[in-house]
């Protein structure tokens, strides 16, 4: 590496946790670019690619079946008419919210051990939020009329219902998807700049030269972007508690038993964080492994993810109290049997079930430091909790429904293979999106990691 | 504007002290129009090139005022005047109802403007600029630091600003090509 010349002073003593010792500007800047510039494309990433690829597949099989016949092609009927769809939307959205989370709320809070996860937990928002897309706008049965809940002066003379929450939704979701994509692009300018500058092949150099526009790392620049993140990280975090929130009301301004609840919206809020950090380990810990990023993921970020599952998986767990103690306390008699039915009617094995991944499970084995940092017991810990918060959601929509006032108006509910199909093909989707993300840009902010080995080399003078 | 035939002189630098004493100096010696470029950002170095001021919370401000207001009137003109409808006896005008919209476009508008607003504060994109003419300037976003002394700065003088940049004791001192 002749004309780099001799590499910087500042390098990382051993005993600092967030970074492993011996890294230099130089040395980050390289290991993440190498990924993306020098390695290519490996055959562990064709092998995953090809199989997200295939689900991905299957998603527009069902989508294109769905839109030919309609959505009786999915269980849905009266009285269960929001089924699989709604599920999937609240799950995606809930995961969504611990990228925002993240890079907002811990950017404002000054945590250092957020620098080498944000990235990646953007690029899952984002995803993950065009995956919960997908349900709202295939649910309605005619997509393509979706501008319809759009406010716009049409020839019917009709306006949207502004005080529903179902119209508040619309615009919580579109505005989030907005932020959460600006606040992910803004992010990756300078690292555009870093692959526009170490990139070897002509292509690479012109696109990632378009995408960098023209950064130069100037102080001026740098301060009105710190200041740009700064204001975006202050709007993004109210952003992200009104988006669940708002998708709280969709439930809660319904007169439902089970869903007519005051406590949803910070539960609501709790359980996507909760389910958010789970994917976020879920993602990182294969990650750290197969690019050998241990470096910069450490054994001290997992802890502290996994702390954080323990933080609000006490807030899930208080929800669940309530809801029950609140069932009983209201003296009111459909509450009562809503919660009866859930935990001893035809739905129960699924209520236990939620009851176990969510609770038992995560709050009585993460509570042990050995267990936090055995990255094996974490990664599986990680997809319980989201296998228990997909059944939350399922109990939450399906058992409130299927029984409530008129034991005329009772009835059941049960997927159909093209409500599995859609679910699991947006899985397939959000992880193709994934692995093109990993394949053609940082997944770890090369510019932060810098100014991490910076700080770290201040601290330790 | 009297066009140069040279943009400027750039100073290489080893690391962010090294810089930021450097841009110090140089303000102290009476330069104005210049230039720091570092691969993360450095705290100081804005003022010490004459940069005090960020325009990016006045066009976030701009943004959410306009989200705000037109979030609401949005709303309140198809129900009040455009589409009144009945829904539950409840006003016209029912602006708790209101609030979670105009919350939204509050911060879509601010977020965009923000972001907007930060592009054009900073001239992005940039098709072109000399500085990347300079040999070793990719390393601007790995681990060199560059001052920049441009040829417009009064006190620019190709020889003079030379010597003085070198006592500064830089890795390299070279001419930029406009």
């Amino acid at each position: 590496m002749s004309p780099e010349g001799p590499e910087n002073k500042a390098t990382i003593e051993p005993g600092s946790p967030f970074l492993a010792p011996g890294h230099s500007y130089a040395s980050v800047t390289d290991k993440i670019s190498t990924i993306v510039l020098v390695h290519g494309t490996k055959k562990g990433w064709l092998a995953g690619f090809a199989l997200a690829f295939a689900l991905f597949m299957l998603f527009n099989m069902a989508v294109s079946y769905l839109l030919y016949k309609g959505v009786g092609i999915w269980g849905i009927n009266i009285p269960i008419g929001w089924g699989f769809a709604i599920v999937n939307f609240v799950w995606w959205i809930g995961i969504g919210h611990a990228g925002t989370l993240i890079s907002a709320f811990l950017l404002l809070m000054r945590q250092a051990w957020r620098q080498s996860i944000n990235r990646f937990a953007e690029a899952m928002t984002l995803f993950a939020v065009a995956c919960a897309g997908m349900f709202p706008l295939l649910h309605m049965g005619r997509p393509w009329l979706f501008y319809w809940m759009l406010p716009y002066p049409d020839t019917m003379g009709t306006w949207p219902q502004f005080r529903s929450p179902l119209v508040w939704d619309v615009f919580a979701v579109s505005t989030y998807a907005t932020i959460s994509l600006l606040f992910w692009f803004v992010g990756l300018i300078p690292d555009l700049a870093t692959l526009r500058d170490r990139a070897k092949q002509r292509l690479a150099k012109i696109v990632y030269g378009v995408l960098a526009m023209g950064w130069r790392g100037s102080a001026v620049h740098w301060r009105n972007y710190e200041m740009a993140s700064l204001l975006l990280a202050g709007l993004a975090t109210p952003l992200v508690v009104s988006v669940h929130t708002v998708v709280s009301f969709d439930f809660t301004v319904a007169i439902v038993p089970g869903w007519h609840s005051t406590i949803f919206p910070p539960y609501f809020v709790a359980g996507a964080i909760y389910s958010g950090f789970a994917m976020v380990l879920t993602l990182a810990i294969p990650l750290r492994y197969f690019y050998k990023l241990e470096d910069f993921v450490t054994a001290r970020h997992l802890d502290n993810m996994g702390k954080m599952l323990l933080a609000t998986g006490m807030i899930v767990a208080y929800g669940y109290m309530m809801e029950t103690f609140m069932a009983f306390y209201s003296g009111n008699k459909y509450d009562r049997y809503m919660i009866m039915n859930r935990m001893t009617g035809p739905y129960a094995p699924i209520y236990w079930i939620l009851i176990t991944c969510n609770i038992v499970i995560p709050l009585t084995l993460l509570w042990s430091s050995r267990i936090r940092r055995n990255v094996l017991a974490l990664f599986l810990i990680s997809l319980v909790i989201q296998t228990g918060m997909w059944l939350e959601r399922f109990v939450i929509v399906v058992t409130s429904l299927h029984r409530d006032f008129m034991p005329s108006a009772w009835g059941m509910y049960y997927p159909t293979i093209w409500d599995w199909a859609t679910f699991i093909g947006t899985i397939g989707l959000f992880f193709t999106l994934f692995l093109l993300f990993i394949r053609y840009l940082p997944m770890i902010s090369i510019f932060e990691m810098r100014e991490l080995v910076h700080k770290t080399a201040e601290e330790a003078k | 504007m009297k066009r140069h035939a040279i943009y400027g002189l750039m100073a290489e630098f080893e690391n962010s002290d090294e810089l930021l004493i450097a841009a110090q100096r140089a303000r102290e010696a009476g330069y104005r129009r210049m230039d720091a470029f570092s691969p993360f950002p450095v705290e100081g170095l804005a003022d010490a090139v004459g940069f005090h001021f960020t325009r990016v919370p006045l066009a976030c401000l701009i943004g959410g005022l306009i989200g705000c207001s037109g979030g609401f009137f949005l709303q309140y003109w198809p129900s009040v005047v455009g589409y009144p409808l009945n829904i539950g006896g409840k006003p016209y005008n029912s602006w708790p109802n209101f609030i979670p919209i105009t919350f939204e476009l509050t911060i879509l508008c601010a977020g965009l403007a923000t972001v907007f607003g930060m592009l054009a504060l900073n001239g992005l994109p940039t098709p072109y600029h000399p500085v990347f003419n300079v040999s070793h300037f990719e390393l601007a976003t790995r681990n060199r630091f560059f001052l920049c002394i441009k040829a417009r700065d009064p006190k620019f003088d190709l020889q003079k600003t030379k010597e003085f940049l070198a006592t500064l004791k830089p890795k390299e001192v070279v001419e930029i090509e406009s």
